[in-house]
């Protein structure tokens, strides 16, 4: 079948196009060039006056895994004040701060989104994360593992391993999680905790280890370097949400020698201590540090205002905030010498001086950082708040007057601790079109997707122009997946399954003799009941892998 | 005749994967590393391999059309049980969502003691992995927790090994309830667990005390439920001084009303330790026949845990309102599905309505079903995943002979198709 789609407006940054009216041909689920000769064209969308992008790609959402779920159990009253129906094609559920999985689904692609990407993968929890992944619809998804407080690397660390032995580790993990990159959380914190200590500096050492965060971020940023990995080190720095943080996240910056390096979530990791409150914003600082530094890229975790729950790996600091929790109830765990997790709720509120302030550094970090290719448009879903807020979010990076509107309803000392009435700048389309498409999809190494160039994936999103961009980004007109038609109107008219996305490294296989001892004397399970087979994505029927090449590959 | 290793089983909780299983034909011989849990439920042998309609041998296609049209009239459905794996659970939430269904799990009236504490309050947990490394003071309360899981001691307090204690064999295990049945818990330097025992409804007020203890707070009794306060002084003065103590129970065995607060003041009491500086964490013990499984799938597929109904259209939740038991016994439900693809022994309730069971062969029943599968077992019939109890580890399940029994997942999808 040939679908021809006449006359749109087409931002596709992968290309450099930016607005031009042209039209695009999709033929067995891929973009193709408009064929020679005489043709037929099955099915035409008339265009004009639309403006298409390619599907978006959320690179940082928590979509699957064991501490979603607890966040779920945590929250029934949540889901109860947002029930989501069964109809003829789509399955019932829940949704709101951490909807369930079809509801995930279905919810990303109706606002024009057909990928998202788990950035905490815990190897032991692997298996969960893609089971729950597997049962989202619709999109694309994959898993950054998670390593940085498992014990055995930590073990390789204090004993001097070499970094081939440490590359060959990641790469093994990379491979028995299903991965397509590596994160760290509190580098080597979610350990100390384990250990009893509450906090740890970027080169405090852990006390039993005796290796700091630093060590580790280099040992891991070095692996995926060299491993060929597309995707940076993913890195939830150390300090999450402490006052002065500010001065740790500089210091991570210049202390990777320019090492590629994604700091994610940064807002929460902006924080000075100025002010009758000891607390400031250190977007602007922040900011200037990532446009020097090319090697760095980052993802905002903007806050909006509201309930959400927070989930995360980083079981220190979670406890930590846990005095914050609302309502008052939380989660921490402790798991399997391989890592961690915190579940709190949290309602952010625009009259409270911190929240309102997390609120305006998340927007000054997004206007400060001049390169689009290098920011991501996240609000760490759940954490920031739910990723169905993020219409509203671009509404307030594309339009002033209302990002000002917004701001002079906030803590009074808040708007007078932010710079944010005074930046003037207003994200185009374009600039949108990178952070959620393009830069997305060539951040995480995505072959084939993020682009409407003949060849890539028929991943197209459909949208009526229209200056109120919340309203624009909330309900496309039509949300094409692998040039099948799901939405239509801001509504899912036909559901599929998406794939998942990992990459391969290599490793040198005399490494599992070695892991083999390690998983007998120390774990819980034999090692070979460890690694993920492809047969437990894909045997249901519904999954598939797709396996995207290493930087050095040959294509 | 094969000889299978590595074998996990979906069976005792505690994610053993190390059985040698002997396999002849269909019948399993358990080699290596059996357990008084695990051994049975491997080597029971099948002998239903067809499905019955009204006490008659019938092929699938019969048994499923005849399940379906039994379903497709009703208004109130109950599917209970809820004993299967991953994929068993994804078909039945499917089937549940399509028929309007309760589905409820037939050990949540135990898990609701840790469900309802947790949506109350949260907790401090741990995982097994991290008992065998880290774990120097076990307190188990309420559960003579060999006889739960029979191996538990020797797979995770007393290995030779851990990475952060020189001698595992100086671990302490103190029992506070109940007795343990046997010698398990013992170490293997011959030292005895402390045991205080006392009546199951004393739990709570001893619980209570010991959390008080552990606080600081006065206490102006000399005894609690037969214990002496004096001792519970003792246990608190060792949560303290311990690096990493495990507080252990079992929900289903705290088997009296209100119950969840002992799980709550257990779990606050784990917090409690945890602002004494030095670390503590709870293990809920759980994760046998599919209940932990039941409850994550469910979880990830409607954001509750598994009693849920679906009646409205979209699932509602109530660990009180949705017991299977209760909606059969007042005349609330019109139908009963019964899903138990691990335990032959765990039959349905009696009900006068009409019944379609999944069941594992070689179930018996007082009064025979109208519709009666037998199915393959998870981890032996076919592959699957389970959870087990620390509800983070997703086992991967063998298939370990090939016997021609479908799995939950094909006969309820086929039920769900023909609707």
């Amino acid at each position: 079948m040939l679908i021809k789609l006449t006359g749109g407006a087409v931002y596709d940054p992968a290309s450099g196009i930016d607005g031009a009216k042209q039209d695009i041909y999709i033929q067995d689920g891929r973009i193709v060039d408009k064929p020679v000769g005489d043709f037929k064209v099955d099915k035409e969308y008339d265009l004009k006056g639309k403006v298409v992008m390619s599907g978006a790609i959320d690179m940082h959402t928590h979509i699957g895994g064991g501490k979603g779920n607890i966040a779920r159990t945590l929250l029934p009253e949540d889901h109860r004040a947002d029930p989501v129906a069964r109809t003829d094609i789509t399955r019932s559920g829940c949704g709101h701060a951490m909807p369930s999985t079809f509801v995930t689904g279905y919810r990303y692609a109706e606002m024009g989104y057909t990928a998202g990407f788990e950035p905490a993968v815990l190897p032991v929890n692997a298996r969960q994360a893609h089971m729950e992944m597997a049962d989202i619809p619709i999109l694309d998804k994959g898993g950054y593992v998670l390593l940085g407080s498992d014990d055995y690397l930590l073990r390789m660390l204090t004993a001097k391993k070499d970094q081939k032995a440490i590359n060959d580790y990641v790469a093994f993990t990379m491979q028995a999680a299903k991965a397509i990159g590596v994160k760290v959380v509190n580098p080597g914190g979610i350990s100390a905790f384990k250990f009893n200590q509450r906090k740890l500096e970027l080169d405090e050492q852990n006390s039993h280890y005796g290796v700091t965060p630093r060590d580790i971020l280099k040992s891991l940023a070095t692996a995926v370097k060299e491993l060929g990995v597309t995707h940076p080190l993913h890195v939830h720095g150390c300090n999450l949400g402490v006052p002065g943080n500010m001065n740790t996240t500089l210091d991570t910056i210049q202390g990777i020698g320019g090492l590629p390096m994604h700091l994610t979530h940064i807002q929460f990791h902006s924080y000075g201590t100025e002010g009758d409150f000891k607390f400031s914003s250190g977007a602007a600082a922040i900011a200037e540090a990532v446009n020097k530094n090319k090697n760095i890229t980052i993802d905002v975790g903007q806050i909006l205002f509201g309930q959400t729950v927070t989930a995360s790996g980083d079981n220190m600091r979670q406890h930590a905030n846990h005095k914050h929790a609302s309502p008052n109830k939380w989660v921490t765990m402790d798991i399997e010498c391989d890592a961690g997790c915190g579940i709190v709720p949290f309602k952010y509120k625009d009259k409270n001086f911190v929240n309102a302030l997390q609120w305006a550094i998340g927007l000054e970090t997004f206007l400060l950082v001049d390169d689009p290719w290098r920011i991501f448009l996240t609000t760490d879903h759940p954490n920031g708040a739910p990723f169905t807020s993020y219409p509203h979010l671009i509404r307030l990076l594309m339009d002033r007057s209302f990002r000002n509107d917004v701001l002079s309803t906030i803590h009074p000392e808040a708007q007078k601790m932010t710079t944010l009435a005074s930046i003037e700048r207003e994200y185009s389309l374009q600039e949108i079109a990178i952070m959620t498409r393009a830069g997305a999809a060539r951040l995480i190494g995505l072959q084939d997707r993020g682009g409407l160039s003949a060849g890539n994936w028929a991943d197209i999103t459909v949208y009526t122009d229209n200056a109120d961009r919340q309203l624009m980004f909330e309900k496309p007109d039509y949300v094409f997946k692998d040039g099948e038609l799901v939405v239509v109107d801001g509504k899912v008219v036909h559901t599929k399954w998406g794939t998942t996305h990992v990459v391969k490294p290599d490793f040198d296989a005399s490494l599992e003799k070695d892991l083999q001892k390690y998983f007998d004397r120390f774990l819980t399970m034999k090692l070979g009941n460890f690694k993920i087979s492809d047969d437990e994505i894909t045997e249901d029927g519904r999954g598939s892998l797709t396996v995207h090449p290493l930087k050095g590959d040959v294509a | 005749m094969a000889e299978i290793t590595e074998v996990p089983s979906p069976f005792c909780g505690i994610g053993t994967d190390d059985l040698t299983i002997q396999v002849d034909g269909v019948l399993l011989k358990v080699v290596e590393n059996g357990c008084a849990v695990n051994t049975p439920a491997f080597e029971q042998a099948i002998t239903d391999t067809r499905p019955r309609v009204d006490g008659k041998d019938v092929s699938l296609d019969v048994a499923v059309a005849k399940a379906a049209a039994l379903l497709k009239n009703t208004n109130q459905p109950v599917i209970g049980g809820c004993a299967t794996d991953v994929n068993g659970m994804r078909a039945l939430l499917a089937l549940a969502d399509r028929s309007g269904a309760v589905v409820d799990n037939m050990n949540f009236t135990g898990a609701r003691n840790n469900f309802l504490a947790l949506q109350d309050s949260g907790w401090m947990n741990t995982t097994l992995a991290e008992v065998k490394n880290r774990c120097d003071l076990l307190l188990v309360v309420g559960i003579d927790l060999e006889g739960f899981s029979p191996r538990f001691f020797e797979r995770y307090l007393w290995n030779k090994e851990s990475m952060f204690m020189d001698d595992t064999a100086k671990r302490e295990v103190i029992y506070l309830g109940k007795a343990p049945s046997g010698t398990a818990s013992t170490s293997p330097d011959g030292q005895t667990a402390l045991v205080f025992e006392c009546a199951n409804e004393d739990l709570p007020d001893v619980v209570a005390v010991l959390r008080a203890l552990v606080k600081g707070n006065p206490i102006r009794v000399d005894s609690v439920g037969g214990i002496a306060v004096a001792d519970l002084q003792g246990i608190a003065d060792k949560l303290k001084a311990a690096s990493y103590s495990v507080v252990t129970w079992a929900a289903g065995a705290l088997a009296y009303s209100q119950a969840e607060l002992t799980v709550q003041t257990i779990s606050e009491m784990v917090k409690d330790i945890n602002d004494l500086n030095t670390r503590s964490s709870g293990l809920p013990l759980g994760g046998k026949e599919g209940d932990q499984t039941a409850n994550q799938v469910c979880g990830w597929t409607t954001g509750y845990p598994a009693r849920t109904r679906f009646s409205s259209g979209f699932p509602e939740y109530d660990p009180f309102l949705n017991d299977a038991n209760a909606l059969l016994a007042n005349g609330e439900a019109d139908a009963l599905v019964w899903v138990q693809a691990f335990n032959a022994k765990a039959v349905p309730p009696e009900t006068a309505l009409p019944t379609i069971v999944l069941g594992r062969s070689g179930m018996t029943f007082a009064k025979e079903p109208d519709v009666f599968i037998p199915v393959g077992t998870p981890g032996i019939d076919h592959v699957g995943h389970a959870y087990r109890m620390d509800n983070v580890v997703a086992i991967r399940l063998k298939k370990l002979r090939e016997s021609g029994l479908p799995s939950t997942s094909d006969v309820l999808n086929a039920i769900e198709q023909a609707l």
